[in-house]
């Protein structure tokens, strides 16, 4: 993509960002300075209740790791998004976002008010009618969390780098919504969260 | 423990019960292949559910098994997997639509009757209807019974085990609020057969726990889950 982007936005460490993407635009996340997990849901723009579906995602296609290829779809099956482009290789989808309630499990008491994926996509989400019960379950591109064939699952260092990007082809008008994760107490960030670019073309 | 209730959800169907804080549902495969995927919502809560992710990550584990706590959205413990005779149940496989259905061949009430071939969406809808929910309150699932493999490869391959539950198999679920938990016997959705089974569903009433119990003992992140259970209304 070398032509004049329709849409660039820097969003800062802990922000986040709300948006329609056109059927057929490009959109790309830009780590642009290395192992920052953005937290990201899509939406049919047409019915916020059709929402990007992680389960039916990674269990129509086989496989629990989004890539190149992967088909982004919604509770009713329906494609929302494919990705085109994935300089980093895997995404974690089954990880979830932070919340201060499940910093508070994970970390302690002491990490209640501490800044949080769950309040960005709330915040933002009010724009467009997003609210709680509309929150399922997000994809974390940049973010590694290996499975093992135990049934073990793990937070691991990020495997991007500064630079990497994914970029996706939006299959009907979607809504995209973003937290670019503040989380502090764990890998995901590479332990200091930084800002991301957003990208799009939105006619070919 | 006396038995409080018992219903025995047919093949196919959909359920739901409220059970009070406290008390233990104990599900029981009546079929060799049955399928439970069971949604966990806080009763008189409008919108605190059951958060797949933060149960697994919390807890981390790629499947759910004794003695894990069972999470919300909002950081609570929603109940204890306090006992089973399998240790593993899918949590990432989802719940079948009405397009996985279709993949059976045509069916209808017109046709079919009451054996008419419905899917786990159409009955979990129509439970949370009657709870005035809707499917903007769905999220993932426990599919209890069912096992969708992980594996260590590079894309992280997933596959249905078939055969992996036995007629008498069981979970317990611990009520750690009171607890709105809507069934279906549907078919697992990557399950390649239409070959559903009945669950027996059954309410206990259950006994206080310390802070020896399994579930407090685990792991931190599942004590501090049952910790905040207590705290939800100060």
């Amino acid at each position: 993509m070398t032509t004049t982007p329709d849409l660039d936005v820097t969003v800062a460490a802990g922000d986040g960002w709300v948006g329609v993407i056109p059927a057929g635009g490009t959109f790309r996340i830009v780590d642009l300075h290395g192992n920052q997990a953005a937290d990201t849901l899509f939406y049919d723009a047409a019915d916020l209740d059709n929402r990007y579906s992680a389960m039916d995602t990674i269990r129509e296609q086989g496989a629990v790791y989004l890539t190149t290829g992967s088909k982004l779809l919604s509770a009713n099956l329906d494609v929302l998004a494919t990705i085109t482009e994935d300089l980093c290789g895997r995404h974690d989808t089954v990880g979830g976002a932070c919340s201060q309630e499940s910093n508070v499990i994970r970390y302690g008491a002491h990490t209640r008010h501490q800044h949080a994926c769950r309040q960005t996509f709330l915040r933002y989400g009010a724009e467009v009618g997003i609210g709680p019960a509309q929150l399922g379950h997000n994809i974390n591109f940049f973010m590694n969390v290996p499975l093992t064939a135990d049934g073990g699952l793990s937070f691991a260092d990020g495997v991007s780098a500064p630079g990497k990007h994914v970029q996706v082809r939006a299959e009907r008008d979607i809504i995209a919504l973003i937290s670019n994760c503040p989380q502090l107490n764990n890998p995901c960030n590479g332990w200091n969260p930084t800002p991301i670019q957003l990208l799009g073309w939105w006619s070919q | 423990m006396p038995v409080l209730l018992s219903h025995e959800i047919p093949a196919g169907a959909a359920w739901s019960v409220q059970v009070r804080r406290g008390r233990v549902l104990r599900l029981t495969a009546k079929a060799a292949g049955a399928n439970c995927s069971t949604f966990v919502h806080a009763a008189g809560d409008p919108v605190d559910r059951m958060n797949i992710p933060d149960t697994l990550k919390a807890q981390m584990s790629a499947r759910v098994h004794a003695p894990m706590v069972l999470m919300s959205d909002r950081g609570v413990g929603l109940a204890s997997v306090v006992g089973s005779s399998l240790d593993w149940h899918d949590a990432l496989g989802g719940h079948s639509v009405d397009a996985h259905v279709g993949r059976f061949g045509p069916t209808s009430y017109g046709t079919d009757r009451n054996e008419w071939r419905r899917s786990a969406r159409a009955g979990v809808v129509s439970e949370l209807t009657k709870h005035g929910r809707g499917a903007e309150h769905l999220h993932a699932c426990v599919n209890f019974f069912s096992k969708l493999a992980t594996s260590d490869d590079e894309a992280g391959t997933l596959a249905f085990a078939d055969g992996h539950a036995a007629a008498g198999d069981w979970v317990s679920l611990r009520a750690e609020v009171d607890l709105l938990v809507i069934m279906s016997t549907a078919p697992h959705p990557a399950d390649p057969r239409w070959a559903p089974g009945a669950v027996l569903a059954e309410v206990h009433a259950g006994e206080p726990y310390g802070d020896d119990d399994p579930s407090m003992t685990f792991r931190d992140e599942s004590a501090r889950a049952l910790i905040a259970a207590k705290a939800v209304f100060a």
